[in-house]
């Protein structure tokens, strides 16, 4: 292991789902805990500390698990980066660890977005008093449902439909598929908030929330935390045979924003930043995309999902469609993606959901993700997406020792 | 008739009503909001163009389900005009997808979207489709 390779010693998620009787800071608590008995480590071994939540990162929650957990001093970063809030905050603990600042890092995402219903949209005032222009628009009366949509099943529905438009082969049946692939995925995983199997018919009649995505195409709001100590290449050197074993190595570690584009500031461009992503990720590593042996993709909408086989080039350039339809992304697969069952069946508590993505991916290169284990996978990538927008992208490699 | 002003600055009223953009003088990035700079090239100099009034529907979706007080379900879309994307509802259709399609030829439509207290209506706009 080369001294300036990064390293994932310990990893840990909560289960995702509904925790009326945890706080945030329990929530954390467990993940930290988990991920740092995990790595054979504790509080005192951490050089610095990486805390992602979208809700809670200006009200300090890595210096109010610290509180519970050990005070040691170390500096600590809070982080909020819309839904690419977790990956953010495990690349800054990478980032104090590369620059040479600290051997040991932790970071963290938590949430807790049970019955959260939708996060965006602003709600309609009544029109009254006397219109006046304002805002960078010269707006006189609130524009959301006025002019289009501001709702993410909406803007994401878009997303999938633009795709539709520019390559065809897309309909509402071949989105809700790929939600039913997802869903299925999630009978395997303990740790998911929904795995409850679900027909197409059961899909498709669903409640529709923004066409052509209706709710159990949508990601589930819930609460859940992850967490993961990375370490040094130098540092895990000098660890136990053990540790070094079921150490994960990040072979990339990529985070992008959109760059301007014609229509970007009509509707998020979310595929230029992550092809920008992808292809540096891949770069770092040295490996392809049919070097991947599992992906764990932003599936924040089932429209998503579709757009993403493209943009990480899992498929070739307007292939999403035939890819999907040549059943490579099911478990059994050329290409697993979102055995998790992803963000629409595991659920995405936002901060949380970027660190355990790469959980996921770590927990079947170590071999050891029980029923659901793709068998012998020694090279996976997670991606996350935050509108705005943020694109977070990890290789991870199984350790030869 | 009513007193009238624009939902949002860049609907322009009147006999012909269009809408309008703010074009980077150096790179021709096109943006509907107050500009501080170019976010393409970072220049600080705009024009002020007018857009077709026709357009293509490049993306859409029928929104069920929205924050309290918006009406639904209502088509939201993007329009391409002439090249320049424009973010609208879809109006004057059923919201369905029997009746909305990818591809679709529109053309811009205004509608009177509310009146305030001295009874001067907002004028909204959103596209419908073109006949023939």
């Amino acid at each position: 292991m080369a001294s300036d390779d990064l390293w994932i010693l310990g990893i840990h998620m909560t289960k995702f789902g509904k925790h009326p009787d945890k706080d945030m800071v329990d929530l954390a608590s467990e993940a930290v805990l988990g991920a740092l008995a995990d790595a054979g480590v504790t509080m005192a071994d951490m050089g610095v500390i990486a805390a992602g939540s979208l809700m809670a990162a200006s009200a300090g929650i890595g210096q109010q698990l610290q509180k519970q957990l050990g005070q040691t001093g170390v500096p600590v970063y809070n982080v909020a980066n819309a839904c690419a809030t977790g990956a953010t905050a495990l690349r800054v603990a990478m980032m104090a660890i590369k620059s040479g600042e600290a051997d040991f890092g932790l970071a963290f995402g938590v949430e807790k977005l049970a019955g959260a219903g939708l996060l965006t949209g602003g709600s309609r005032k009544d029109d009254s008093g006397v219109f006046t222009p304002s805002g960078r628009y010269g707006a006189v009366a609130p524009v959301d449902g006025r002019i289009g949509t501001e709702i993410m099943p909406g803007v994401f529905a878009q997303i999938g439909m633009e795709y539709g438009h520019r390559y065809g082969g897309t309909s509402f049946e071949l989105f809700a598929r790929i939600s039913e692939k997802n869903h299925a995925h999630s009978t395997l995983n303990p740790l998911a908030a929904y795995s409850k199997r679900m027909t197409l018919e059961e899909i498709m009649g669903d409640f529709m929330v923004a066409y052509p995505n209706t709710r159990p195409m949508c990601s589930a709001n819930c609460d859940g935390a992850a967490a993961a100590v990375v370490v040094s290449g130098a540092k895990l050197a000098t660890l136990s045979l053990e540790q070094r074993r079921r150490a994960v190595k990040v072979s990339a570690s990529v985070l992008t924003t959109d760059p301007w584009e014609e229509s970007c500031q009509i509707l998020p461009d979310v595929n230029t930043l992550t092809r920008n992503a992808a292809t540096l990720a891949y770069e770092q590593a040295g490996i392809g995309p049919s070097d991947l042996d599992l992906v764990e993709l932003h599936d924040c909408f089932a429209t998503a999902e579709l757009v993403h086989y493209d943009n990480l080039m899992l498929c070739e350039q307007g292939g999403a469609v035939d890819f999907f339809e040549s059943g490579a992304t099911w478990r059994d697969g050329a290409m697993p993606v979102n055995v998790s069952g992803g963000l629409e069946s595991k659920g995405h508590p936002i901060g949380a959901t970027g660190i355990a993505n790469v959980w996921e991916v770590a927990t079947h290169l170590r071999g050891e993700a029980g029923p659901r284990q793709i068998e012998g996978a020694t090279v996976g990538l997670t991606h996350v997406i935050g509108l705005g927008s943020a694109c977070g992208v990890h290789i991870l490699e199984k350790s030869a020792a | 008739m009513a007193t009238q002003i624009p939902l949002v600055d860049y609907l322009v009223l009147g006999d012909r009503p269009h809408l309008v953009a703010h074009e980077c003088t150096s790179c021709a990035a096109r943006y509907f909001d107050r500009r501080n700079a170019c976010a393409s090239c970072g220049r600080t100099e705009f024009a002020t163009v007018e857009l077709p009034t026709e357009g293509e529907v490049r993306a859409f979706t029928i929104v069920a389900f929205a924050a309290p007080g918006i009406p639904t379900p209502f088509v939201a879309a993007v329009v391409d005009c002439g090249g320049t994307s424009v973010r609208a509802n879809i109006i004057n259709v059923p919201p369905d997808p029997e009746h909305v399609s990818l591809g679709m030829q529109v053309r811009l439509a205004t509608e009177v979207v509310g009146t305030d207290d001295e009874g001067t209506e907002a004028i909204g706009f959103g596209f419908e489709p073109k006949e023939g």
